[in-house]
């Protein structure tokens, strides 16, 4: 909770800076006496994503998952975050973080990241510092690749893909695909070492606008080594093929 | 300063308050009637005084700016207007009189309004923070000149996105002496965009997603069609060459007839917006593109124009039958219809996804057929500024040196003459060719590049002959990129640079018809300052379309630490560089610019130049006008986002 409140910290930092400097006698842009208004204002803006918002049914259990992000600031700066969680239908969740960070503009398409996840599932909560990027690589697939050190010095690694093929103006096919492994085995959280995890979705959306998009599609989840070990042990099962039903929406 | 309150002026306020009472008068009157009918035509929209009734005067003139509710293409949505309309009345001056233009501001906010293209002392050019500091709520402020040009302008507010709320109008300064032509009615033409969503929202959606607004993007359909005519293998070539520059082909316009409805004289295509004439009479149609951010392609089915006017500035006449008018640029035309018939003004926006169309009519109520929209068009290799010389091999991306020169045929061709003689080190033409070019998108990286190529070059018919057929009629490459990319706030540079004034515009590249272009515009009379040129300047155009940020040289207005210093009196070049892949209309305020069209001697004057993506246009200044005057792309979301300088001729 100590990052967080740091992070919480920050954030109001960012918003603090001002949108334009002033200072006395001349603007150096316009020649103007400073007190005057700049001639073009710099803007932040914001936007809040829910990349998805679905129900999964697949034999073993039906699931409920979010998987949202938002950010605020700047072209250069931004302020971010991103949850994500999931849960059997009707039970408590088994997974459920919460990330916020500071970004800033590396590259033409690129961000880096820096930031806490906080998971409050599952239990005993866990924190970590993540340090990532995120942007847009070659052939329009959308990237967020982001490593993680949890207070206990334990690493992993997330990398997670997006892609969108249009069928119609308004149809779109969204294939993606997240990898999640770790460097050391903390069983406590159900992780081994190695690859753990790997989400292989694909979605068709319908975009009645640009802000809400239903879609539906199938996800296939594989659990490997040591962390489908651990998943054996708790019988939960290591390949899960769902068919999802959900929405994407923007705000 | 104070302007004698002669019986003549006197009079004038009076027909002017007169004319403000009657538009209210109808108003009110519309406000009774279904939203359906309150935004049909009303009779004498669009008029200006006929030559047989102008007086030269004096012209005293209030100017309101408000938000309320008005009718407007079909609805009834909450606005800011001028006079209580939109667009704002015509403002109707007399050259060689005296101007007394009181904007009184009733919004909440601060604002302002800008004479485009009116030569004045600066500070009454209405730009906050560079040549006055706003009008504050409830204050007027009195814009005072002496008129000292004539023409077709406008004016607008340039204050945040005010403009795209409807605080823009017509201006039309009325000349000393007879003008060389003769014509029996006299119309404004005023196109521009409209959107129900708020301003800022519809920015706030191009910077969460850029192509937000485009719903004409290539699809898997697109793609099937594209293989069967190429082999599925160049169509996925040409695919992943778009995909590896992170660039979209049908990247025409950031905001589209998705959100906007397109307005003539302040009606939609429904309003019908209507000139009357009789038979055999000549009509002068004063087109200007009053929008935020559209393109349009005009053309009168069946009526030849003859271009007169382009920004307010006289030109030998030229007959066309199509122009593009980029935003902020005014063209004036005479036609003369002979047929007891209704002729369509047809203006498509530039990416096709709307238009606004009014009638030419011997009567009201008639209309003509209003022709379907044309494909929409796509960039092309060209507009990325790509090398086609090389014949596709990525390697041969790689090292261009001087040796490949001979290639860039046409190298000082028309209007590029300007091009020798350069002495200062801002990016040098010369020496970034012999630098060479170094590929700055990851295009070089991407072995498809070659496919890009195929695909257009293999394709048999249809729109990708034709994209072919275009980038070979393309103007001449007349020079290369230097190393620097501008930062991570541009994403591609031109790394060839052309001359494209000779081209049609985007979407006009295969009309069967003749297309006006910039090399058409030659001044009437010859230009006054015939001395060498001092000093060269080189800007580039550039932008992050993914990011959706635009600035000069790659820095966004508040990066800046400096104006844009001319010295009083000096003669300039001004060389433009649009490392973009799409166009930006460029206004200079308070100076003409000499377009080097190749006219040399009699250079066609532009207060606003569009200059086509991967283009490197040149132009010459006079710096005679003394203060402070804003430079921008007059895109209005491009120039919010930073894409601005501050001119100071001291």
């Amino acid at each position: 909770m100590r990052y967080l409140i740091t992070l919480l910290t920050c954030f109001a930092a960012i918003s603090a800076i001002p949108a334009y400097g002033s200072d006395d006698g001349v603007n150096p842009r316009t020649g103007a006496p400073a007190s005057w208004p700049e001639p073009v204002k710099r803007s932040r803006f914001s936007q809040f994503l829910i990349d998805r918002l679905e129900a999964g049914f697949a034999d073993a259990e039906d699931t409920n998952v979010w998987d949202a992000q938002g950010w605020y600031g700047g072209d250069v700066h931004k302020g971010w975050l991103k949850t994500e969680g999931e849960g059997a239908q009707g039970e408590p969740l088994e997974s459920a973080e919460l990330q916020l960070g500071y970004g800033r503009m590396i590259g033409r398409f690129w961000d880096l990241q820096v930031g806490v996840r906080h998971d409050f599932r599952p239990d005993p909560d866990r924190t970590f510092l993540a340090f990532g990027v995120q942007g847009l690589a070659p052939y329009f697939f959308e990237v967020d690749a982001a490593s993680f050190i949890s207070d206990d010095g334990d690493v992993s690694l997330r990398i997670e893909a997006e892609y969108e093929l249009l069928i119609t103006q308004r149809v779109i096919l969204q294939p993606r695909f997240e990898l999640n492994a770790a460097v050391q085995s903390v069983p406590e959280a159900g992780v081994g070492s190695g690859v753990n995890t790997t989400e292989t979705g694909l979605r068709l959306r319908y975009e009645i606008s640009r802000k809400f998009a239903p879609y539906l599609g199938f996800e296939w989840t594989q659990r490997y080594g040591e962390t489908a070990d651990f998943a054996r042990e708790e019988r939960a099962p290591t390949s899960v093929n769902a068919l999802v039903v959900g929405v994407r929406a923007w705000f | 300063m104070s302007q004698p309150n002669t019986p003549a002026t006197l009079l004038q306020r009076r027909e002017f308050l007169q004319g403000a009472l009657g538009a209210g008068g109808l108003l009110a009157l519309n406000s009774l009637l279904p939203a359906y009918a309150a935004t049909q035509f009303a009779p004498g929209l669009g008029t200006v005084t006929p030559p047989n009734r102008r007086h030269a005067a004096d012209t005293l003139m209030d100017i309101a700016i408000r938000e309320q509710r008005l009718e407007l293409a079909g609805q009834r949505p909450k606005a800011m207007t001028l006079n209580n309309s939109i667009p704002g009345p015509v403002v109707e001056l007399y050259e060689g009189q005296r101007a007394s233009l009181r904007v009184t501001n009733h919004l909440a906010e601060d604002s302002s309004i800008h004479w485009h293209g009116i030569l004045l002392p600066f500070e009454m050019d209405g730009v906050p923070g560079v040549t006055f500091p706003g009008i504050k709520p409830g204050d007027t402020f009195n814009a005072e000149f002496d008129v000292r040009q004539y023409g077709t302008y406008w004016y607008h507010s340039h204050s945040g996105l005010q403009e795209q709320l409807g605080v823009y109008g017509p201006m039309v300064v009325h000349p000393a002496e007879p003008e060389p032509w003769a014509y029996d009615r006299d119309y404004v033409v005023m196109l521009s965009d409209w959107t129900f969503e708020d301003p800022h929202r519809v920015l706030a959606n191009l910077k969460g997603m850029a192509d937000y607004y485009n719903f004409q993007q290539r699809t898997s359909e697109d793609f099937i069609r594209d293989a069967r005519k190429a082999g599925t293998g160049a169509a996925l070539a040409d695919r992943a060459a778009w995909g590896g520059m992170r660039m979209m082909a049908t990247d025409i316009a950031d905001i589209t007839g998705e959100t906007y409805t397109y307005l003539m004289n302040g009606l939609h295509p429904a309003g019908n917006w209507t000139g009357l004439f009789r038979p055999g009479e000549r009509v002068r149609l004063r087109f200007i593109n009053g929008s935020a951010m559209s393109y349009f392609n005009v053309r009168i089915p069946g009526l030849p124009m003859t271009v007169i006017q382009a920004d307010g500035q006289n030109i030998q006449p030229v007959e066309t039958d199509e122009f593009q008018i980029g935003v902020a640029e005014t063209f004036d035309v005479i036609v003369q219809p002979q047929e007891d018939a209704a002729y369509t003004v047809m203006a498509e926006s530039m990416d096709r996804s709307g238009y606004t169309r009014g009638t030419l009519a011997p009567r009201l109520g008639m209309e003509a057929a209003v022709p379907p929209l044309r494909e929409r068009p796509m960039r092309t290799m060209v507009d990325m500024g790509m090398d086609m010389s090389m014949g596709g091999g990525h390697g041969g991306m790689k090292g261009m040196q001087h040796g490949d020169m001979p290639k860039m045929k046409g190298m000082d061709h028309q209007g590029m003459s300007g091009m020798q003689g350069k002495d200062t080190a801002s990016g040098s033409a010369h020496g970034s060719m012999a630098h060479g070019m170094r590929p700055s998108t990851d295009m070089k990286t991407s072995p498809a590049i070659s496919g890009f190529a195929k695909l257009s070059a293999s394709i048999p018919n249809g729109q990708d002959q034709a994209i072919e057929s275009r980038m070979e009629r393309a103007g001449p490459v007349v020079a290369r990129h230097d190393p620097d990319t501008h930062g991570p706030g541009n994403i591609s540079v031109a790394t060839v640079q052309r001359n494209r004034l000779g081209e049609p515009g985007t979407g006009l590249e295969d009309v069967d018809h003749r297309v006006l272009t910039y090399a058409d515009l030659r001044n009437i009379q010859p230009n006054a300052d015939t001395r060498p040129v001092d000093r060269e300047i080189e800007l580039h155009l550039t932008g992050n379309m993914e990011r959706y940020m635009w600035s000069f040289d790659g820095k966004r207005f508040h990066e800046v630490d400096s104006t844009v210093r001319f010295n009083y009196g000096e003669r300039l070049r001004l060389i433009l560089v649009n490392d973009t892949m799409m166009e930006h209309p460029i206004h200079l305020h308070g100076m003409f610019m000499e377009l080097e069209n190749g006219h040399d001697g009699r250079l066609p004057l532009k207060h606003t130049l569009s200059v086509k993506a991967s283009e490197r246009a040149s132009l010459l200044i006079t710096a005679n006008e003394r203060g402070r005057w804003a430079f921008h792309c007059h895109l209005l979301y491009h120039m919010k986002m930073g894409m601005f300088r501050v001119v100071e001729v001291v």
